[in-house]
Order: C-alpha cells, then sequence, then structure tokens
C-alpha cells in the first residue's frame, strides 16, 4: 500500500485557499463570493470540490473549473476533482456580503437580495421590468436610475444609466 | 428508439436550433442592447441545450457526445420542431418567434419543475430562472413593436400572421409525448395550451396586435424528422466543420 507523502489540509483551509480564486469575469470576487462553491470533501486522498454553474451557458464554468484545480495543485493538493451540480440551482441569494460590497466597489451594482420570481406572470412579466427594483448607482449612491436593458456584457449582468450622475452602469441581476 | 431519449433530443434540439438561428445575428442586432440580448439569450439556450444533450446520451449509453448529438445528426434525425427553424427575416420576424417560443417554454419548464423525473426536474430548475428573462423581454418588445409606428405594427402582424401555423405543433401530443404524460414525465398538453393562449392574447392585446384564429391549421412534423426546407440550410452551416473535417476538435 503506498503512503501518502503531502499532508491533507482540512476542509476549513481549502475553503481559504478557494477563497482566493477570482472569477474570471469579475476578478474582484472570487469563486466562493460568487457562490458557485457548494462543497469540500475528502474522499480518501482525493479532495472533491462541488461547483454549480451561475448560468446553463456560462463560458466561464471551464476556466473556473481549470482555475480551482490549479490553484489547489499549487497548495499540494495531488488529486483534485471537480463535481458539477445543477440542484439546487444557483442564486444570487448565495453571493456572500463580502462579494457583494466588492462588486460594488468595483463599479458593478450588486443583486438586490431576493431570488428572480419565476411565477411573476401576471403584471410582472407582461412588460420588461419584472417587479420593481430598486437599484442603487454604483458610482453616485443615487437609487434614480433606469433599467436600459435586462441583457448586458455577460449572462449574470443588466444594464442600467444613473439618472442622477448620468453614468451607465452594469447590476448583477438577480436569479 | 426509447420514448424517453426521444423526448430528451426535442428539447435539447429545440434549444439547439432557435439558438444557433439567434447566433447568427450576433454583431448584427438593430441595436447594440438588442444585439447583446440576443446573444445573452443564444447562450442561455446553448447551456440548456448542453444539459438535455448530455442526460440523452447518458441514457443511450452508446458513449455519443452532446457534440456527436449536436454535429453528427442529419435534419431527419433532428427533433426540433418548426417554428424555431423559421427564418430570422426582419426583427418582428425574429422577436414574434422567439416570443412564442418563450411563452410555451416558460409554460413548459413550469410545469416540468412537477416532473416524475429528478433530472428533468434540475434541468427546469435551472433554465426556468433564464426563461423567464427571456419571456419578459420577447413580451416586451412584442408591445413595443405592435404598439409602436405604424410600420413596425403593420410588420408585426404580418409576422405574427406568417408564424401563427407554426405554434400548434408544440402542444399536439403524439404517442411519445402521451407517453411521457402518462408516466408523469412531461406535462399536460391542454392545461398547457390554456396558458399559452391566455398569456399570448394579454400581450398581443396590449401590443394593438390582433390575434389569428385558434383553430388555424397547424403545420406539424418536426417531432418526427419532417422539417421544412429550412433546417437543411441551418445544419449546412452549423455543421460544416465536423463535416469538412471529421473528427476534428479544438
Amino acid at each position: 500500500m503506498s503512503v501518502m507523502n503531502t499532508q491533507q489540509a482540512d476542509t476549513a483551509q481549502v475553503w481559504d485557499w478557494l477563497e482566493q480564486v477570482p472569477d474570471p469575469e469579475i476578478p474582484v470576487i472570487s469563486v466562493v463570493d460568487l457562490g458557485i462553491v457548494r462543497g469540500v470533501q475528502w474522499i480518501d486522498d482525493e479532495c472533491v470540490v462541488t461547483i454549480t454553474p451561475t448560468y446553463s451557458g456560462c463560458p466561464a464554468m471551464q476556466v473556473i473549473a481549470e482555475t480551482v484545480e490549479q490553484a489547489l495543485h499549487e497548495h499540494g493538493i495531488e488529486k483534485v476533482r471537480l463535481v458539477n451540480q445543477l440542484s439546487p440551482a444557483w442564486t444570487t441569494d448565495w453571493m456572500s456580503e463580502a462579494g457583494r460590497a466588492k462588486l460594488k466597489g468595483y463599479g458593478i451594482a450588486p443583486p438586490a437580495q431576493q431570488v428572480i420570481d419565476i411565477s411573476g406572470l401576471k403584471g410582472g412579466i407582461k412588460r420588461s421590468a419584472g417587479p420593481a427594483l430598486t437599484v442603487a448607482c454604483p458610482n453616485c449612491g443615487s437609487s434614480h436610475t433606469q433599467l436600459t436593458s435586462q441583457f448586458g456584457s455577460t449572462p449574470c449582468k443588466a444594464l442600467y444609466k444613473c439618472l442622477d450622475c448620468l453614468e451607465p452602469f452594469d447590476y448583477f441581476k438577480c436569479h | 428508439m426509447d420514448q424517453k431519449l426521444e423526448y430528451l433530443l426535442r428539447q435539447g434540439d429545440n434549444a439547439l436550433i432557435l439558438s444557433q438561428q439567434l447566433s447568427k445575428l450576433c454583431g448584427k442586432g438593430p441595436a447594440l442592447e438588442e444585439d447583446m440580448a440576443l446573444t445573452n439569450v443564444a447562450l442561455d439556450l446553448l447551456g440548456q441545450t448542453r444539459m438535455w444533450y448530455a442526460y440523452a446520451a447518458e441514457l443511450e449509453g452508446k458513449d455519443r457526445s452532446e457534440d456527436d448529438l449536436a454535429f453528427l445528426r442529419d435534419a431527419q434525425q433532428m427533433r426540433c420542431c418548426l417554428l424555431v427553424e423559421q427564418p430570422n427575416g426582419n426583427y418582428a420576424d425574429t422577436m414574434v418567434r422567439q416570443f412564442l417560443f418563450d411563452t410555451w417554454h416558460y409554460f413548459y419548464m413550469q410545469a416540468q419543475l412537477n416532473s416524475s423525473d429528478a433530472r428533468i426536474v434540475e434541468i427546469a430548475a435551472k433554465s426556468i430562472k433564464e426563461v423567464t428573462y427571456h419571456l419578459r423581454r420577447s413580451g416586451d418588445l412584442i408591445v413595443r413593436l405592435g404598439d409602436g409606428m405604424a410600420e413596425s405594427h403593420a410588420k408585426t402582424q404580418a409576422a405574427v400572421n406568417n408564424l401563427w401555423p407554426y405554434w400548434g405543433e408544440m402542444f399536439k401530443y403524439d404517442a411519445v409525448d402521451e407517453a411521457m404524460a402518462a408516466a408523469g414525465v412531461a406535462p399536460d398538453a391542454a392545461a398547457l395550451r390554456a396558458e399559452f393562449i391566455e398569456h399570448v392574447g394579454e400581450i398581443f392585446a396590449e401590443a394593438t396586435l390582433t390575434m389569428p384564429a385558434l383553430d388555424a391549421w397547424m403545420h406539424s412534423g418536426g417531432k418526427k424528422g419532417v422539417h421544412s426546407e429550412h433546417l437543411g440550410y441551418i445544419l449546412a452551416e452549423m455543421q460544416f466543420l465536423q463535416r469538412a473535417y471529421p473528427g476534428a476538435q479544438w
């Protein structure tokens, strides 16, 4: 029987390491802040990291998986296995407070703290805005803002503009 | 062919072909925001395609990959409905096609949340959030175009009239759908159809569009692989690389 030559880091340590792995699209927040990492566990000598996609077609997922694997290798973990989990579906409610603050500092309005209302057909869905949301401008803090488009530069963002400082900005939409 | 496999391919093929159609508009949208929205929707649909194909491939157990299912099947083997293969046309055509599809898709995915198949519930739970955004957008645009200027109204009404005979197929169940519905995998067609008609009616009313007759004659065949001529052209472009260079990989 072979003897392992690396000591197993405890899972709390692995979570700490993953906190340092940036999201490839929005590098100020980590994959943990974003709520993509759903679990870390050891199965024998293999470190199993469970991740979940933000949007089903998010092209960053492949890069995220590779970056996570590489980061853990660099910390001396030899065997890393990524498990892609669909359910429960990712929601912006999983984004950490630290992550929200970092997004705002980066100029992206963080999601209003509620998942998208998928049942809101009556009234809400008829016109594009959906349920009325107050999105504060990340530049000047004004809540006097307007939706430009529900679809922005990446699947997870919408476009807004501030009617006070007149800056356009990205809004990380509820999901 | 296994009925559930057939059923899964229908879902995946609808998403794939509409995604491919929307992708063609990348860089050609009528406004920057529209361009981004179209490609975002295309991307969501592509992601959903992969979830359906991954499940279908596992179920089939013949070592076919998601790519094999997308690139190595010819028109007669594709199971998408005829609506999604209709041409992009002008922007009213694109958006009416999208709105009819999104409305069906929204209610279908809602119902799939109660499927007896746990994997389908997972896929639906992931998809429904995206589809809700799609439907909000397409419903809004139909109102803007229909209740906009005389020309946009006329073009949108023409698009509605032209595309109208293509939605009935989505609610016309054949033996596969019936078997899936009986097993609790697929939703009940009649209830779904009523929800579809109600929402389309509400949006058309707000858009000042005339809703064509509900009992109008409807095309069908896509689910069984009997397609319009358009699909061949779509596949010729989408599958070119695999046909010219079989087995090519990135």
